[in-house]
């Protein structure tokens, strides 16, 4: 794990910080320790010019204005920082969402099921049982890269990708899970569905329902109470902190 | 006072643009923006605007337009052709690189948009909300411009009147970006691809295809080679506006304004920011050569691109349209007072809410 950071080049607007070329938790933490320096950074006032600051599983990318900025300047800071600013130490925050998995919602849980000689109901206990962490949001607005499916449930992407996949699916490949935050197409395996928007546009600070170092759970819910969330977030009775967990608390089981 | 248009006919392609949405990027929204800001400039500084003011972007066929509220002044950009259709019953050829001041009841109609993208300001701007900092359109999340969407029949446009009568318009020449290979910095991920590919990627011509729209374009011409197939995927990392991706198939697609902002092909290269905007203008067929520069290249690219800027709208020039000659406004305007009266009404113009006439 001690893969020196590389500085590339991604055009004269932007440097990608990367520190390996797999995905890998340890890694994604010093993304995230670097991140974390960056920002603090930016707060106190320096590194004006940089625009936006994009964390991926192994890497850190840093687009700037390049008429603000010397990026050859910058780009010997950004490796610095890299060396000396270590890992992420904090755990983002963490989210218990709920999931409905009832089989009009989860298409493919049967056959993955199949696939894994496991009954659909111990697939769906081992997909509660498991904690995610998010690596990146990116392929559209919103959309969760999760890693931490358990390997026994690891699917490959469906040979032929849906024309549609219905808006808040949650869907799994390999090792990873993922949530559509629109109607789209899409390869990935569905297996559930949640009433939770993971974007909204109308929330100026943070349209995203997660970010980059988050980690989140899924509770089992069946379809009326599935019904019932949708409605009293509808209704704005019920809102994205109310399915946060604090910091000190565990894990409900 | 405020100024509102109507969409008659929305055309096709059409949606309202400013210099983009950043500080997003981390939570998946692309920048969205103008493909071409220099262009998108130019008509909004004949238009009276300042530089970034939301404009029209045009990708198709343009659209038809009602001043609700006027009178307005607007201005086109690129290569389009618009007819401005009098409430007298008279109709008038508008062509690009000048502006032209409709009144109340006027419309305008702006013809098909041929090799690629053109623009149409209107004084004061599109004023439509900012959503996420920015009121540029991004359809795939439905946000910016109205209600996230291209242009459509019965959409309303606030923007500007104009504050005083004023019958001088202003004209200026058409921009032109250069037309030499297009300047990329090589990487990142050059060592997923061969000493020939790289070779291939830099002396021969790439022809854009049919298959581009805001989010990228494709090219056809010699595939590239990677090391080998575990080199033409990577794990995902941050992609931006101007990175050239080769999928396994070896064909490079060039990433633009729309794009996501994570991707999982490896670059060769990406195009440098002062040669961007020319990618907005790649009709299928088109040829297009790749050059490495550095870095210090691509600031100095990048300065000269402002200072051509900057000189064509120094040269800007005030005239009196034929059929509006007014004795007022003969004797009593300094006819050749450019750019700080064509600006000037906007000193006097808020914007208010709602939109209605006066």
């Amino acid at each position: 794990m001690s893969d020196s950071p590389l500085l590339l080049p991604l055009g004269d607007s932007a440097w990608t910080v990367e520190f390996g070329d797999r995905i890998d938790p340890a890694l994604h933490a010093r993304v995230m320790g670097l991140n974390s320096v960056i920002n603090a950074a930016r707060d106190a006032g320096d590194l004006a010019g940089i625009t936006d600051l994009v964390p991926t599983f192994r890497s850190l990318t840093v687009h700037y204005d390049p008429q603000l900025v010397d990026a050859e300047q910058l780009g010997t800071h950004l490796l610095q920082f890299a060396k000396t600013s270590g890992r992420s130490t904090s755990d983002g925050r963490r989210w218990l969402l709920p999931v409905c998995c009832d089989a009009e919602m989860a298409p493919d849980l049967e056959r993955l099921a199949e696939a894994k000689r496991m009954a659909p109901e111990t697939v769906i206990a081992r997909l509660a049982a498991a904690t995610f962490r998010v690596y990146m949001i990116g392929f559209m607005p919103g959309f969760p890269y999760m890693g931490g499916l358990p390997a026994e449930l690891a699917m490959p992407r469906l040979a032929s990708p849906r024309k549609t996949v219905p808006a808040r699916s949650l869907a799994v490949t390999g090792e990873m899970c993922a949530v559509y935050p629109w109607e789209s197409p899409g390869g990935w395996n569905l297996l559930g569905r949640t009433p939770v928007a993971l974007f909204d546009a109308a929330d100026e600070a943070a349209p995203a329902l997660l970010e980059s170092g988050d980690q989140v759970r899924w509770r089992i819910v069946d379809r009326a109470e599935y019904d019932h969330l949708e409605g009293e977030l509808a209704g704005g009775r019920l809102g994205r902190a109310d399915f946060l967990v604090a910091k000190e608390a565990a894990w409900p089981a | 006072m405020a100024g509102l248009i109507e969409v008659i006919d929305g055309g096709l392609g059409n949606a309202i643009q400013d210099a983009g949405r950043f500080g997003h990027r981390h939570q998946g929204l692309a920048v969205s923006g103008y493909l071409d800001r220099p262009l998108a400039d130019c008509a909004n500084a004949l238009a009276g605007n300042p530089p970034a003011t939301a404009c029209i972007e045009m990708r198709g066929l343009g659209p038809t337009l009602a001043v609700r509220c006027g009178p307005l002044r607007v201005a086109l950009t690129g290569n389009v052709v618009a007819t401005v259709l009098r409430a007298s019953g008279s109709s008038q050829t508008l062509p690009a690189w000048q502006s032209a001041t409709l009144e109340e009841h006027d419309s305008l109609k702006i013809g098909p948009v041929t090799g690629g993208t053109a623009y149409l300001a209107v004084s004061g701007g599109c004023v439509v909300p900012r959503q996420l900092g920015s009121r540029s359109t991004y359809q795939r999340a439905g946000i910016g411009g109205i209600d996230g969407h291209a242009l459509q029949n019965g959409d309303r446009i606030p923007c500007a009147q104009l504050g005083k009568r004023d019958y001088r318009e202003t004209r200026g020449e058409a921009f032109s970006h250069g037309d030499g290979p297009i300047r990329v910095l090589l990487g990142p991920q050059l060592g997923h691809f061969t000493d020939e590919a790289i070779e291939t990627f830099l002396s021969n011509p790439y022809a854009a295809t049919a298959e581009q729209d805001r989010m990228g374009l494709r090219l056809a011409g010699p595939a590239l080679a990677h090391t080998g197939p575990a080199a033409a995927d990577i794990v995902s990392d941050g992609v931006t506006p101007g990175a050239i991706q080769v999928p396994a198939n070896g064909l490079p697609i060039i990433l633009l304004a729309d794009c996501q902002t994570v991707g999982g092909y490896p670059k060769i290269a990406t195009v440098i920011s002062a040669d961007l905007p020319r990618l907005a203008h790649c009709a299928p067929g088109n040829t297009l050569r790749f050059h490495a520069v550095d870095l210090a290249t691509a600031r100095h690219a990048l300065d000269e691109l402002r200072q051509r800027w900057t000189n064509w709208a120094r040269d800007l020039q005030t005239f009196l349209p034929p059929g509006s000659l007014d004795e007022a406004a003969l004797y009593g305007g300094n006819l050749i007072s450019g750019m700080v009266d064509a600006y000037g009404f906007l000193r006097g113009a808020p914007i208010d809410f709602p939109w209605e006439c006066r």
